[in-house]
């Protein structure tokens, strides 16, 4: 059926992702990554990816995967400390890397949803973040324009989602998920639980079928934690 | 002897005012949350997407889909609220969120301040600093008063790349408490056994100390 989003799997539903393909993954750290399409990507083999997300994996996990067998040429993200993999390519000159304030990085993938091309913000006025950028002065405070995001493809993971695509996010699985998944010409989810349309409460989608092109049911989620720490 | 990073941490803990949202960084700031006087309301905003953030979980309800900022496993305080980056940061820039606390490496007696990049050395990102100061309503700096070497952080003009201008509003250094105004930095306290002289040694930016300085108490 004509709105009916379910692919078989994720090796489908990134299959005619080429090499140079610019991709928005969704994830804050390892919290709400695409682990299936992540590993399918690395099966696919497709090289010279500039991959938006906020981090980049750590050795061995998430992106970092991606990191390891050399697919990535360019990495956008606002913080990418925790990965020895990374800052090999980095200084070696294998990887180039756009860092972006983190409030920046997230409205620009949310104005890329919405249509609007560019905005004004002032995070980074008066750093090296701003240089070359046009300033603006409203109500005597200085901006600089940042400009929307919209990429070939992104790639998310839902908690829950139907097969229309419509998408819930639980906890803190949201972060830079939910603007991303509106934010490209083909939007891949991966979810924990797959449902019919109707059983998801209309009130609680936090992103419509509309901006869904591709859905499957993920499986053998790792979820592994960064910081695990504990009450004391 | 200075202030310890809990004695840091505690003495801004006194800065929260009843009724306050806040957003703590990395490191001593974290601590903050530990010594909210008794009888002060906050609620803790992470930039990943919390607001009521609580404490630490038990080991038991630890849970890979809830972490903070920080990517630290926590929990979620009754009436707590989870959001997504884009609305997150639309929150700080909007000014909702009354009070920044983050460490630096850096600030200028002009209240520029600089605590993410030290050229010539892995460069790990700003993640959400430059887009909190650029837009909290009131920053407070938490940091040692001088680095490794023994040079003050507290400078006329930053040397390392900024993050911010002109937005730090309070310093607590292990030395003692800091405006930073219009005509520099002004001692306001000063730790336990620490003297004024030692502070004005340790200060490289335009420092003076405030009629009524006083010995910090907590």
């Amino acid at each position: 059926m004509g709105l009916n989003k379910v692919v078989a799997g994720a090796d489908e539903a990134i299959k005619d992702i080429p090499s140079g393909a610019t991709l928005m993954l969704g994830g804050f750290g390892l919290c709400g990554i695409p682990e299936n399409c992540i590993a399918a990507l690395v099966r696919k083999g497709i090289k010279d990816l500039t991959c938006i997300s906020n981090n980049a994996g750590v050795d061995g996990f998430g992106l970092g995967l991606l990191l390891q067998t050399r697919q990535i040429k360019k990495m956008m993200s606002s913080y990418v400390g925790e990965n020895a993999e990374f800052e090999r390519q980095l200084l070696n000159g294998e990887l180039e890397v756009d860092l972006i304030p983190q409030g920046t990085l997230a409205t620009r993938i949310a104005m890329g949803g919405w249509g609007i091309p560019a905005f004004f913000t002032p995070a980074g006025y008066g750093t090296e973040i701003a240089e070359g950028k046009e300033i603006r002065e409203f109500n005597g405070k200085k901006y600089l324009m940042e400009m929307g995001l919209v990429s070939d493809f992104s790639i998310v993971k839902a908690s829950k989602g139907d097969t229309l695509g419509n998408l819930v996010f639980e906890k803190t699985t949201k972060n830079f998920s939910q603007a991303m998944a509106k934010a490209s010409k083909i939007t891949i989810a991966e979810v924990e639980e797959l449902v019919e349309p109707g059983e998801l409460d209309p009130e609680q989608i936090h992103v419509a079928g509309i901006y869904v092109h591709r859905i499957f049911k993920g499986s053998n989620y790792e979820k592994r934690i960064e910081r695990r720490t504990v009450k004391k | 002897m200075g202030l310890n990073k809990e004695q840091i941490a505690k003495r801004i803990a006194q800065e929260m005012k009843d009724g306050m949202y806040v957003n703590l960084g990395i490191g001593i700031p974290t601590l903050v949350s530990n010594y909210v006087p008794e009888g002060i309301e906050i609620m803790l905003q992470s930039e990943n997407g919390i607001l009521g953030m609580g404490p630490y979980p038990e080991e038991k309800d630890i849970d890979a889909d809830l972490i903070n900022a920080g990517k630290e496993t926590v929990t979620l305080l009754k009436g707590g609220v989870y959001f997504d980056s884009a609305e997150s940061f639309g929150m700080i820039r909007a000014g909702k969120v009354d009070l920044t606390v983050l460490g630096a490496m850096e600030v200028s007696e002009n209240g520029d301040i600089a605590n993410w990049k030290i050229p010539g050395k892995m460069v790990k990102g700003m993640g959400g600093a430059m887009d909190l100061v650029a837009s909290a309503k009131n920053i407070i700096v938490a940091m040692q008063h001088t680095n490794p070497k023994g040079e003050s952080k507290l400078l006329p003009s930053c040397t390392l790349p900024l993050t911010g201008v002109g937005c730090v509003k309070k310093i607590v250094s292990d030395l003692g408490v800091f405006d930073v105004t219009a005509d520099g930095f002004v001692c306001l306290e000063y730790a336990p056994g620490v003297t004024i002289d030692e502070i004005k040694a340790k200060t490289a930016g335009k420092l003076r100390i405030a009629d009524d300085v006083k010995e910090m108490v907590f």
